[in-house]
């Protein structure tokens, strides 16, 4: 019911919106609940478990009942509150957790099982027979209890992510927040005000108070203009700070306002982390309710919810209100209500010694015992000293006092401080550095308190970033006492509950004290109280105070339960932000990426590279085909392929040959300018890291290849070598792999393609193998290495990135023209299994140099990363598996990599366990499938016949052991 | 977290990787004792740890941190070079 001249809502504009299918109106300024509240709609949802009517309970995110389903198809999202749902037109919202209707729920025959239901009812009655587990119980309970649901399509929404840093964060717009804000930045710190609600002001706008001789609700306004008019300022509304984090940093989601959401491309909502130097907490506080029998009857409401929706949103929650309370700030509701024409039905004050002074039925010293209606409130029944009384009314407004916001002190792991006086945690001070607590939050309870404590606190922070604060002026405003009776629950018939997002009642927190989960966090899992996104908001206190009494010890002995992020729900889509398709993981393309293209060759990652797999030509219809003549042309005639995805790392200063022995197994230091190496690195552990090539470009300047898997690994190894391992040696590395584009080109023919593209022949012909020097490509200095991954005549060529797909270009083009061409990555590994060389399929970790039969470059005569640790005898066990050749010699001629080998005549089975295949292909050279692996006492047993078995894929094949290595094992190829 | 790395000021903590504490290389090219105890055994201290971290998405240096486990305090912050003497 709308009250003429009450609200703070724009009574020109009206906004048509629907929920449950039935069409409404409210006005802008609205929330979903003020505007179904208006329109006499009470019902607002269903409860988790019992599936009893509810109604909004509180006009504030921490609403337990009004839970709705915004919008439909894949942009529903489940779970809102209506209470904090802005209103906008064409707004389409949904009830939950009921079939077929809100009105009619088939489900609440739970509610009649109640007696059956209590805390650990699954645990004890869905055990057995264990078959049904997954394929009977939780689907059924999954049906039966629950909130709402995704739409099971790929999410719509659109989040945005971004970073604030700011020398104070004032969280909370109330009065408090308001003063904090003001006083630091006039003090010329830069300051950032986040509220959750879509106005400053806080319960100012909820409430008939006076500030600075106006209305609090336009003193508020007046300051929001204030500060948003300061350059130092950022107000940021609809934005709830979800979590405190280390470093004084805080996470924060935006919501968009619902006139630029509906714009195209417009976001859902940003997640912020905002980087503060100080913060303020002024998040003021939470009424909490009474445990009475029947408390959760639609029409039973925070008192200070009732006053909000009649002050903010001019809507009476009822027509007949009774308020309960135990404590002064019940009988402002009193005195709001009559104000606005509604009639109260009573005031119930649990003190006995409460007087008042409205016009009005009081009863001080009672107690609501029950409600009494079918879909909502009807009948009130008190408890006095006289005796029983029954009140017919629609509402009752209760409050059992306030409970301050302590949430975000507590998420690094604190925990809060109980207060006698007001009957309340506050927070622990200093519990997160740089934050400090003002207002409502910290305890204090009167808007005059707020505003001084929010100075007070405001200047504070200002000093303690060094600023100098000027004199504020503190506005006027009423002060007063708060005086408050301890009163958690009602005895009486029926159930109380104390979590109504959870369906938790007094009982089952009594039946897990009986059943021994007395620790708070023990009860809170038995029972779920406090669980999901109510995260205790409304009925932490409440619960342990009921669990304090059952197991009679005082409310701070039985503590809180730990305070965790968020602090409202945040949707994965907005933590997610930015990081879906290309921003979770972003491309790498080489120079060649679209010539390669171009060429129809299908790309496969590589880390974030993208690289050929083959090169596919007229009339081949798969891949082996490509595969198998790309083996071949680089056999016979010659290939090109992009191997710019290895890491480059350039080594320079005058101890740069000693930097490279420490680093590397074998000694670099040997190594003549103009001479290229193979290397092999190890961790501290003795276990092979990394291996790749070392050219030494002159005396003291070198480049070393990494493998295109370890490039970030090794530089991050090369820069603890140098920086803390050997800090005194004159040497620096830095990563060079994004500047230089290199192409092998492979092959009898590969001289005849290098001799066209190079200015000067005569390099060329003088360059001997592993040899390496600087030579020019149309004019453009660029640098040579003979060098092979093939077995063939190798050379590799870099240029500055810049050229490298005009380089890529030529050689292709030169290499097509002598029967040759571009190949991909099946090709490449075709021929390195072909020569028996090695990858990380095989130096996967678990490897030393001696399993790859490479003990020998381990040097005896100078001091290396992971010497110590690779002479220990375990490390060269002759019982060890070693790097092994295999080829099929059964009617069976596959070969899988990932298949174990077992001994030819023993079961198949971990027991007898001899090693695995690492790497297998088709080899066009010689005819038929290799491949490598490692092999128990491997090296002893060329010749033997093992069996290889792939247990996941059905695959057994009688293999015969030989030396890794089938293509010129003399290497008189590469060589020539 | 954020890590004041002594090259680039006050950094978000996604910029470094943790490298585990930071221990001092044992001597001797031989394994002993010392080697096996450098690579197997740590400590788990609940209060003040040293620890190696690598500013990789920034500057590149190896940085020591002084930092509490149980505050997450962070008490200092040097180059891992100027402490090894360099």
């Amino acid at each position: 019911m709308r009250i003429d001249g009450k609200g703070r809502i724009d009574r020109t504009r009206r906004v048509s919106f629907s929920f449950d299918g039935h069409r409404h109106t409210g006005f802008s300024g609205d929330t979903l609940a003020s505007a179904l509240l208006a329109d006499g709609v009470r019902v607002m949802g269903r409860s988790f478990k019992y599936h009893r009517p509810r109604g909004a309970m509180t006009a504030g995110s921490e609403e337990p009942n009004a839970l709705v389903t915004l919008g439909l198809g894949a942009a529903q999202v489940p779970n809102c509150r209506a209470t904090t749902t802005e209103l906008h037109e064409g707004l389409v919202a949904r009830s939950q957790n009921r079939w077929p209707s809100l009105g009619f729920d088939v489900l609440a025959v739970n509610d009649l099982m109640a007696p059956f239901f209590g805390a650990g009812f699954y645990y004890k009655t869905f055990m057995w027979p264990r078959a049904f587990w997954e394929k009977v119980y939780e689907p059924a309970i999954r049906r039966a209890a629950g909130l709402g649901a995704l739409s099971g399509q790929p999410a719509e929404d659109r989040y945005e992510r971004a970073y604030a840093h700011c020398d104070l964060l004032v969280i909370g717009g109330g009065p408090a927040g308001l003063m904090a804000a003001l006083a630091a930045a006039e003090a010329g710190a830069d300051v950032i005000l986040a509220e959750e609600d879509v106005a400053l002001g806080g319960r100012l706008l909820a409430e008939t108070e006076e500030v600075d001789g106006q209305d609090g609700g336009d003193w508020a306004a007046e300051m929001a203009a204030r500060l948003g008019a300061m350059p130092n300022v950022r107000i940021m509304t609809r934005t709830a700070v979800t979590g405190a984090y280390d470093g004084g940093t805080f996470g924060a989601l935006e919501r968009t306002a619902p006139d630029i959401e509906g714009r195209p491309h417009a976001p859902a909502g940003c997640f912020w982390r905002i980087a503060a130097r100080r913060a303020v907490l002024a998040a003021g506080a939470l009424e909490r309710p009474v445990a009475f029998p029947n408390n959760d009857r639609p029409g039973v409401m925070m008192a200070g919810a009732v006053r909000a929706y009649l002050n903010r949103w001019g809507v009476a929650a009822g027509r007949s209100v009774l308020v309960f309370g135990n404590n002064d700030s019940a009988h402002r509701t009193v005195a709001d209500l009559q104000e606005a024409g509604v009639h109260v039905a009573a005031l119930v004050d649990a003190r006995a010694h409460a007087t008042c002074g409205h016009d009005v039925a009081f009863y001080p010293g009672a107690q609501v015992t029950g409600t009494a209606g079918r879909r909502g409130v009807e009948a009130v029944c008190i408890a006095t000293a006289r005796g029983e009384e029954r009140i017919a009314a629609d509402t009752v407004a209760v409050s059992g006092g306030w409970n301050p916001t302590v949430h975000l002190a507590c998420h690094t792991g604190a925990r809060p401080v109980w207060d006698d006086r007001l009957a309340a945690f506050l927070p622990p001070e200093g519990a997160v550095p740089g934050m400090r607590v003002a207002g409502a939050a910290a305890g204090h309870f009167s808007t005059r308190a707020c505003l001084k404590s929010g100075l007070a606190e405001g200047r504070h922070a200002a000093k303690d970033l060094g600023l100098k604060a000027p004199a504020t002026d503190l506005p006027p405003a009423s002060d007063g006492s708060f005086d408050i009776l301890p009163l958690w629950q009602v005895e009486g018939r029926g159930r109380a509950w104390l979590d109504f997002q959870n369906d938790v009642t007094v009982k089952d927190v009594e039946l897990a004290a009986r059943e021994n989960f007395r620790s708070v966090e023990h009860m809170k899992r038995y029972t779920t109280q406090g669980m999901a996104p109510d995260q205790g908001k409304n009925s932490n206190v409440g619960a342990l105070a009921v669990l304090a009494e059952a197991t009679g010890r005082s409310i701070p002995a039985t503590g809180t339960t730990t305070f965790r992020p968020p602090f409202v729900p945040v949707p994965i889509a907005a933590m997610g932000a930015g990081g879906k398709g290309k921003t979770f993981a972003p491309e790498r393309f080489t120079t060649s990426h679209a010539g390669t293209i171009r060429r129809g060759a299908p790309m496969i990652e590589a880390g974030l590279w993208y690289r050929p797999s083959y090169f596919p030509r007229k009339g081949e219809t798969h891949w082996r085909q490509s595969c198998d003549r790309e083996v071949m042309m680089v056999r016979e005639a010659v290939g090109v392929c992009d191997v710019s995805t290895l890491g480059k790392i350039d080594v320079q200063g005058p101890d740069a040959a000693q930097f490279l022995d420490f680093l590397y197994t074998n000694a670099m230091s040997k190594l003549a300018p103009g001479r290229v190496r193979y290397g092999l690195m190890l961790r501290e552990d003795g276990h092979v890291m990394d291996d790749g090539t070392c050219a030494r470009l002159a005396e003291d300047h070198f480049l070393v290849t990494t493998t295109t898997a370890a490039a970030g690994a090794v530089m991050r190894h090369a820069d603890f070598a140098g920086q803390v391992l050997r800090p005194g040696w004159d040497a620096r590395a830095v990563s060079v792999t994004e500047q230089w584009a290199q192409f092998a080109v492979a092959g009898p023919r590969a001289r005849d393609v290098l001799a066209d593209v190079l200015d000067d022949q005569g390099a060329l012909d003088d360059l001997p193998f592993m040899g390496c020097g600087p030579v020019a490509v149309g004019g453009v200095a660029a640098r040579l290495f003979r060098i092979s991954f093939s077995g063939e005549t190798g050379y590799e060529i870099a240029v500055p990135a810049r050229f490298g797909a005009s380089l890529f270009e030529a050689l292709v083009t030169r290499a097509e023209s002598l029967g040759g061409g571009a190949y991909g990555m099946e090709a490449l590994n075709v021929l390195r299994i072909e020569k028996g060389f090695i990858t990380h399929a095989e130096i996967h970790g678990r490897v030393t140099a001696f399993d790859v039969g490479m003990q020998g470059m381990m040097s005896r005569k100078k001091d290396f990363i992971g010497k110590p640790a690779a002479s220990r005898e375990g490390l060269m066990d002759e019982g060890r598996e070693q790097l092994v050749g295999l080829k099929p010699v059964g009617a069976v001629k596959e070969l899988l990599p990932g298949s174990h080998l077992f001994n030819e005549a023993a079961e198949p089975v971990a027991a007898n366990d001899q090693g695995y295949i690492t790497s297998a292909c088709y080899s066009p050279t010689l005819g038929h499938v290799i491949g490598l692996g490692f092999l128990a006492r491997g090296r002893a047993r060329i010749g033997e016949r093992v069996r290889a078995v792939d247990h996941l894929r059905g695959s057994a094949t009688i293999c015969e052991v030989c030396a890794p290595g089938w293509v010129d094992p003399e290497g008189g190829r590469m060589r020539g | 977290m954020r890590i004041p790395c002594p090259l680039c000021g006050m950094r978000d903590l996604r910029e470094f990787s943790v490298r585990g504490a930071a221990l001092p290389e044992p001597e001797g090219a031989a394994w002993s004792a010392a080697w096996d105890d450098y690579l197997h055994n740590r400590d788990n201290p609940a209060g003040e740890s040293r620890e190696f971290w690598y500013h990789g998405q920034g500057c590149g240096a190896w940085l020591v941190v002084t930092r509490d486990t149980v505050t997450h305090e962070i008490a200092d912050v040097v180059l891992a070079g100027a402490e090894a003497g360099a």
